[in-house]
């Protein structure tokens, strides 16, 4: 029982990330008819906005201090960061200590930007071309943002480590009742699903509740008619590319404590989420955040010693395994919706 | 000839002339001068262009022809890899029956994957083909491994337990050495070289047999695209579903385009581990799947040379283009002003070396936005072009197919 639990819980972080860049996928898909592969490479420059953000904020001047000697005798030199004198030293060290969350604040209007130029720049050009060249544009597209990235940052992975408050363990087992060690969970995990439901609310929230969201809505359903209506249903899909761009954005900046960003994470990623969205149902929002924690926690069951035991590799080809028999079985995923690429 | 029609035959003889004098014409340079580095006639990426061409070909008789975007074709080359690799270590060393077989279990694996997958198209088609490759590539790198060799891949070795070692003038390790790939008792890395005025040439024999392998899959292509086979495969892409209510089956038709692209794939790896006899998990990833749509695509789908250009381009850019470094971008902008020198080679820098990738993707995008027919477009625009400005311009030669 504590191992089933277990496993779920550690199939949630990683669900996470499949979920947030699957529902980003399926944005795009569901709106501007565009199969985006260079997602998983906005996530990557989500994870290297983070690098560097902590890149900036630990810029450092030197100082002589003359109350520490060195083995010559002469006074020390000691790298002082600026935000240790803009903010004085403890505040700065908790803003250096805290950069992975401040990197929110500073992905997401990069990544919006980023979204935005893309579809302006690139996309725009590519919905009236058949799906194999827009799967062909940006796929040549994240190779190039993928090598600009190992241009600037190396080929290496670049450690981004979690504020000091959330290094360490939760034990989840003594809060319901099992031994005590037998479930425990590292913090950092728990900060990482919850931001994630936060953020797929927020969302979903934003698709329902507000006037914007109701529009791309209506968009979604008949864009024609969206159009005639004198509405520009263009500015706003652009919009939503943005948005769709930050969450994946989002989710690569919170996910390096987990996993040190490098410059192929985001294709390792890419070819999971494709997967995820196609076993949710091509177009459907729900299906993609629901495919993604699925699979993810499937994956994390069967990398359960019994499982690998039992049979053998299972933990490696799971995900498409299910994708496999999903798209046999139903060919529309889990949750899509008819009409939506068919042919 | 042979069944062809006169611009086919054309085109045949130009690609055979082509790569019976590919190690004179990629050659330009003479040893020794200052763009030595360009040429491309050594018998390891020689080797590589006809084998990546005959990859491609075999790609193309899928995507162009049907449109059906497959993103796992690297998993039959690997297939195909291993299943030479396994003919050289238990049989023979001699490459003919490394090349059959790994050509015959690529067909098996790509009949099992393409029934499974084919049973759907577009997008879905793409993934799912995806998926098995990727399932293959995890497999051959952890559970496989006594079949594979694992990460560290696999190698023929002097204790190989060949049961005909003098097969067909297998050579056995008569002196102790691992005995290479070989055919009729040449090996493989056997050449011959002719220096001639500054300039030298090699001929290599494992590059012929390459090369004489890859005409015939050329010449087998150009049969299938003017076969009413081609037809039946060119019906399926421009609209399956007219196609169905004039009371044709598509499927079988799929079916066995999926299984010959399969083949190729595999004759291209069993060839690959004939040539080097090292084969890795990473020839199955999903970016080497990747690198032949980017083959064909920028040599142009559904042409006949289209896939065999791309192919040596990229091999060509791969190999010469990771090959500059700063300091020979420093002599080639020598004779300029020292600011502008400096500012060049900053701004080229990145492109270069370790960079080639950028290269790549530049290039391949602005093939895809601009230029959707790839090289071969490219090449018919040029010959339109001159045509205009000079009416009486012979016929485009570079770009007879299609």
């Amino acid at each position: 029982m504590d191992q089933i639990i277990l496993q779920i819980l550690n199939g949630l972080d990683k669900g996470s990330a499949y979920a947030l860049i699957a529902l980003g996928l399926t944005l795009i898909f569901g709106t501007l008819g565009v199969v985006n592969f260079a997602h998983g490479a906005l996530f990557m420059l989500g994870a290297f906005c983070t690098v560097t953000l902590s890149r900036i904020l630990s810029l450092s001047h030197t100082v002589i201090d003359e109350s520490r000697k060195d083995f010559l005798g002469n006074p020390l030199k000691v790298e002082v960061p600026y935000v240790y004198d803009w903010f004085g030293e403890s505040t700065g060290a908790a803003i250096i200590d805290w950069s992975v969350p401040l990197s929110i604040l500073f992905a997401i209007p990069i990544m919006i930007a980023i979204g935005v130029a893309m579809e302006r720049g690139l996309i725009k050009h590519f919905y009236k071309r058949p799906h194999a060249d827009q799967i062909l544009v940006t796929f040549g597209l994240a190779i190039v943002l993928q090598e600009i990235v190992k241009y600037y940052f190396g080929a290496n992975q670049i450690p981004a480590p979690a504020p000091e408050a959330f290094v360490g363990s939760f034990d989840f087992g003594a809060l319901i009742g099992f031994d005590a060690g037998a479930i425990i969970y590292p913090y950092w995990r728990i900060v990482y699903f919850c931001f994630a439901m936060i953020l797929v609310g927020a969302v979903f929230a934003f698709l329902q509740f507000t006037t914007f969201g109701m529009v791309v809505r209506a968009g979604m359903a008949d864009r024609e008619t969206v159009q005639l209506l004198g509405i520009n249903i263009d500015r706003r899909f652009t919009l939503i590319f943005g948005i769709a761009a930050a969450v994946a954005g989002l989710a690569g900046v919170m996910y390096t404590p987990i996993n040190s960003p490098n410059y192929h994470m985001g294709m390792d990623f890419l070819v999971i989420s494709f997967v995820v969205v196609v076993v949710g149902g091509m177009g459907s929002l729900p299906g993609a955040v629901l495919a993604g924690f699925v699979l993810g926690i499937l994956e994390s069951f069967a990398s359960m010693r019994q499982v690998i035991e039992f049979l053998p590799g299972i933990n490696q080809v799971v995900i498409y395994l299910a994708a496999i028999v999903i798209l046999l079985t139903r060919p529309r995923g889990l949750m899509g919706r008819k009409g939506v690429m068919e042919d | 000839m042979l069944g062809l029609n006169k611009p086919d035959t054309r085109l045949l003889l130009i690609v055979i002339a082509l790569v019976a004098a590919a190690p004179i014409l990629l050659n330009p340079f003479p040893e020794g001068s200052g763009l030595a580095q360009f040429n491309a006639g050594y018998p390891d990426l020689m080797q590589r262009f006809v084998i990546f061409g005959i990859f491609a070909i075999g790609f193309n008789i899928l995507f162009g022809l049907t449109g059906y975007l497959s993103f796992g074709h690297a998993a039959f080359l690997g297939a195909g890899s291993y299943a030479g690799m396994w003919m050289m270590k238990l049989l023979s060393i001699n490459v003919i029956p490394a090349i059959i077989f790994s050509t015959v279990i690529a067909g098996v694996i790509s009949l099992l994957i393409g029934f499974i997958s084919l049973r759907r198209s577009g997008i879905y088609f793409s993934i799912l083909t995806l998926a098995f490759a990727q399932m293959a590539f995890s497999l051959a790198a952890s559970v496989l491994t006594p079949i594979t060799g694992g990460e560290t891949g696999l190698q023929t070795n002097l204790n190989d337990p060949r049961i005909f070692p003098e097969f067909l003038g297998g050579g056995a390790s008569i002196d102790g050495n691992i005995p290479k790939p070989s055919l009729f008792g040449i090996e493989m890395t056997a050449s011959y070289q002719l220096p001639l005025a500054g300039w030298e040439f090699t001929f290599n024999w494992g590059y012929y047999i390459c090369g004489i392998v890859m005409i015939l899959a050329f010449y087998m292509a150009i049969r299938i695209f003017r076969s009413p086979f081609g037809l039946m495969l060119k019906a399926v892409k421009s609209n399956q579903q007219r196609m169905n209510y004039t009371g044709l089956n598509a499927k079988p038709y799929m079916l066995a385009c999926f299984v010959i692209s399969g083949m190729y794939a595999g004759l291209a790896g069993g060839l690959m581990a004939a040539m080097d006899p090292q084969v890795g998990a990473e020839r199955m990833q999903w970016t080497a799947s990747g690198e032949v749509v980017l083959m064909t695509i920028l040599g142009g789908v559904g042409t006949l040379i289209g896939p065999v250009l791309g192919a040596g381009l990229i091999k060509y850019f791969e190999n010469i283009f990771s090959k500059i470094n700063d300091n020979l971008l420093h002599q080639w902008f020598a004779f300029l002003p020292d600011g502008i020198e400096d500012f060049l080679v900053t701004i080229i820098h990145p492109f270069i070396g370790k960079g080639w990738h950028l290269t790549l993707g530049l290039m391949f995008m602005a093939v895809i936005i601009f230029l959707p027919g790839g090289l071969v477009e490219g090449g018919k625009r040029i010959g339109r072009l001159v045509r205009k400005s000079k009416d009486t311009a012979p016929d485009g030669k570079t770009n007879p197919a299609e």
